[in-house]
């Protein structure tokens, strides 16, 4: 399957609730004042957050309202509506060839997906031609290293790992060094998943920071924050803490090829505006996609169905 | 957890409260924020709407707006609608059939069923003497079954050897056949993470189900979800049948709408709550508790199981003996700050507490937190076990080595000494007026922890 279709594929199941729901408002061919109102609920539904919902629909109103519309041109409007307001948070990752190497910190709660996502990473970076190194430095959950490890072998990157329970920051810090003395290009840094309202934690996480700029004051040169598309509102306060504590500049959002809608991204890019890089479709060493927000919000509201298999 | 939520309603509560007679618009208003609030925590939409409905039906009724304080009924009307919502009374979790009996554990992908199948099977051991053999059929994910080999091995529990190259139906049949050999109580089955929409995914975990008929089949679902929670657990109910929910990560400060929604729709109790990332971190769930914690009114009872479980009796004894006789020595004071941090430091404590949402956040400015108590254990520790006997020991060049040897300074080491005295001069009236003056002077003084002022100064 082409990645286009792998994509539309994984997303036309993200949104087949949300979808469904909107085929049965239009009951007059008329976008009236209750119809949106319908329609703000159905956005609620699909993790967008009071406000992201009634920012949509009031746009939408604004334009629309009482004017005739059928399913479709219904569907295609709110498509735009969220579209406008996920393009400016749409751009790609792209490390700059002068940091050598371009240190990615990918951080997140526990179970978002940071592991497999860097695997995916290095994997689509080893293609473009960039020499990869990844650094096990989720050093607390149990087998984290052996599956960053299986992850390497899969894409064809070396793994720098110390024993578990070893400190993170040390590991991350000896990372940077060899990844340095190899000339590699890219030192994709996992961490281990943390709640965001445990100090310490969040402490341990400044400190990996710390340690890194006493080898490279640049490093880390992007911050990725992975978001898990089943979670709901606590995605906000997530993007909020973390962004505080260990300057995220951009955002990865994984397991969209549920039917977990991944709307709450339009209330975080609402409220934040930060970039979001990437979207996690699958399992496999190929899901990853980079953000098309015209596409995303196209499937979102059931606009785009494609067939339902994706990678499996 | 639940910490926003609570705050939200009660911004809406005090408003009411404020008011002496309520009018059908008034409750009318208050329900729409309370239904923003049970929005933005996440609580399914179709579960709430019906919240809303039921709880402005019995609340506008004539005995409510009628009564003296209509508020508080309108609070009460809430607050036993939660309860019912979360499912009433809450559920024992217990494994009574014949062994080796199987458990089986499902759940979306990072939900935390490996961490899971650990923590259960270490409360099996624990409360019910019942030895578990935990088995990985994630062949999956990388290393997914070395985490439970590894997680087993923190654990002291028994895990199934790994074979390469099995399938899911075949470990479980494996894990059976070897419990039964080796008297095993239970079996605990950890499943690949799977998409409720992944239909192969789905009917392997069924197959699985049909090979060993588990007498438990507990949904392991994140407390961060949204509004998916809702189809989670009605798909994962509808294609292979559950007999209850864990609910993980409720230590985050996501607002619990999951919680409040899962209940509701899949029909089966929320069984065990994860509080941690400590294998110990599992607990009982129980509703009303929650609803009272949701509400700011404390959850007590948790608070006193919790004190019950980490301290020992016999401590608990010795200590009440001295402090009968009048002793408290510094040596009292670091073993009590000790067990406060045992039972989950200030702020698991304070979450426990009624109405300490806003003291929380005056202490949080304050910067007392947890690290304080450590330091305070830390200056304790410092003293020589003289020193700990007889405070009154402790001069300046004392004090300049115990402030070294703990890394603080001498203000902080003055300040714990202040403290103490306060403390032990209670405990000296306490002593002369016997038994029943502990209970009085002991409850009354509560607000006042060891080494926190509790009254402004």
């Amino acid at each position: 399957m082409s990645l286009f279709a792998r994509l539309k594929a994984g997303l036309a199941r993200t949104s087949s609730k949300l979808s469904a729901g909107i085929a049965g408002i239009l009951t007059r061919r008329k976008l009236d004042a209750a119809t949106l109102a319908e329609l703000e609920e159905l956005l609620v539904a699909a993790d967008f957050g009071v406000n992201a919902a009634h920012t949509v629909t009031a746009r939408l109103g604004a334009r629309r309202l009482d004017k005739e519309l059928s399913d479709d041109e219904l569907r295609s409007e709110l498509a735009l509506e969220i579209g406008t307001l996920l393009g400016p948070v749409a751009r790609p990752l792209e490390p700059v060839r002068g940091a050598r190497p371009f240190v990615i910190l990918v951080v997140g709660v526990n179970g978002t997906g940071k592991t497999t996502t860097i695997g995916k990473l290095a994997h689509l970076f080893g293609r473009s031609g960039y020499s990869v190194v990844l650094a096990a430095a989720d050093t607390f959950r149990a087998a984290a290293i052996d599956q960053l490890k299986i992850w390497g072998e899969r894409a064809n990157a070396p793994v720098i790992a110390g024993k578990p329970g070893a400190d993170a920051a040390g590991l991350a810090f000896t990372a940077l060094e060899v990844a340095q003395a190899a000339g590699a290009d890219i030192l994709l840094v996992d961490t281990a998943g943390r709640l965001h309202n445990k100090t310490e934690l969040m402490a341990g996480l400044e400190k990996m920071l710390r340690v890194l700029r006493k080898r490279d004051a640049a490093a880390p040169h992007a911050v990725l924050l992975v978001l898990d598309a089943t979670t709901g509102q606590n995605a906000l306060t997530q993007v909020e803490v973390f962004r505080n504590v260990c300057q995220v500049t951009g955002l990865i959002m994984t397991k969209l090829d549920g039917t977990a809608r991944g709307g709450v991204l339009v209330a975080v890019a609402q409220r934040f505006g930060l970039p979001v890089h990437a979207i996690g479709v699958g399992e496999g060493l190929e899901d990853l996609q980079p953000f098309d927000a015209a596409a995303f919000a196209r499937a979102l509201v059931g606009l785009d169905q494609a067939p339902r298999s994706s990678s499996a | 957890m639940f910490d926003t939520l609570t705050e939200q309603l009660g911004k809406v509560f005090d408003r009411l409260r404020k008011r002496g007679a309520l009018s059908e618009a008034d409750v009318g208003e208050a329900l729409r924020e309370v239904r923003v609030a049970l929005l933005e925590a996440d609580v399914a939409l179709p579960v709430v709407k019906s919240f809303i409905d039921t709880v402005r039906a019995k609340a506008v009724g004539a005995e409510v707006l009628r009564s003296v304080t209509p508020a508080q009924m309108v609070i009460k009307v809430v607050h036993d609608q939660l309860i019912a919502m979360l499912g009433g009374t809450s559920v024992e979790f217990e494994i009574a059939a014949a062994p080796p009996a199987p458990l089986l554990l499902v759940g979306l992908q990072g939900s935390g069923k490996t961490t899971t199948a650990a923590k259960i099977a270490i409360r099996l051991r624990d409360r019910a003497k019942q030895r578990a053999l935990l088995a990985s059929l994630d062949t999956r994910r990388p290393a997914a079954q070395e985490q439970l080999r590894v997680l087993g091995e923190q654990a002291g529990v028994a895990t199934l050897p790994i074979v390469a190259g099995q399938m899911p139906v075949e470990i479980a049949r494996r894990a059976m056949a070897a419990a039964r050999l080796q008297g095993f109580d239970v079996v605990i089955l950890d499943t690949a993470g799977r998409l409720h929409v992944d239909e192969a995914l789905m009917a392997e975990a069924a197959a699985v189900r049909d090979a060993v008929n588990p007498v438990e089949t507990l949904l392991v679902a994140d407390a961060l979800t949204g509004q998916d929670a809702v189809n989670l657990a009605q798909r994962f109910s509808a294609h292979i049948g559950l007999t209850g929910v864990v609910l993980t990560r409720i230590d985050g400060d996501a607002r619990g709408g999951a919680a409040l929604s899962i209940r509701a729709v899949a029909g089966c109790p929320i069984k065990l709550i994860g509080t941690g990332e400590k294998l110990d971190a599992l607990e009982g769930f129980h509703p009303d508790r929650i609803a009272s914690r949701i509400l700011g009114m404390g959850d007590v009872v948790s608070l006193v199981e919790r004190a019950q479980e980490t301290i020992a009796a016999e401590d608990a004894e010795r200590l009440e003996a001295k402090l009968l006789k009048g002793q408290f020595d510094l040596a009292d004071l670091g073993e009590q700050l000790r067990q406060m941090r045992r039972m989950g430091g200030m702020q698991g404590l304070m979450a426990l507490l009624p109405g300490v949402g806003k003291v929380k956040r005056q202490l949080g400015a304050a910067g007392i937190d947890d690290r304080m108590l450590a330091r305070q254990v830390a200056m304790i520790q410092s003293m020589t076990p003289m020193e700990r006997r007889n405070a009154r020991l402790i001069g300046g060049s004392r004090k300049r080595r115990i402030a070294a040897g703990s890394g603080t300074s001498v203000q902080e080491v003055n300040r714990l000494l202040k403290q103490y005295k306060q403390m032990s001069e209670m405990v000296r009236k306490v002593g002369k007026l016997g038994k029943q003056g502990l209970l009085r002077a002991g409850l009354g003084q509560m607000p006042s922890f060891p080494g926190y002022p509790g009254r402004p100064r």
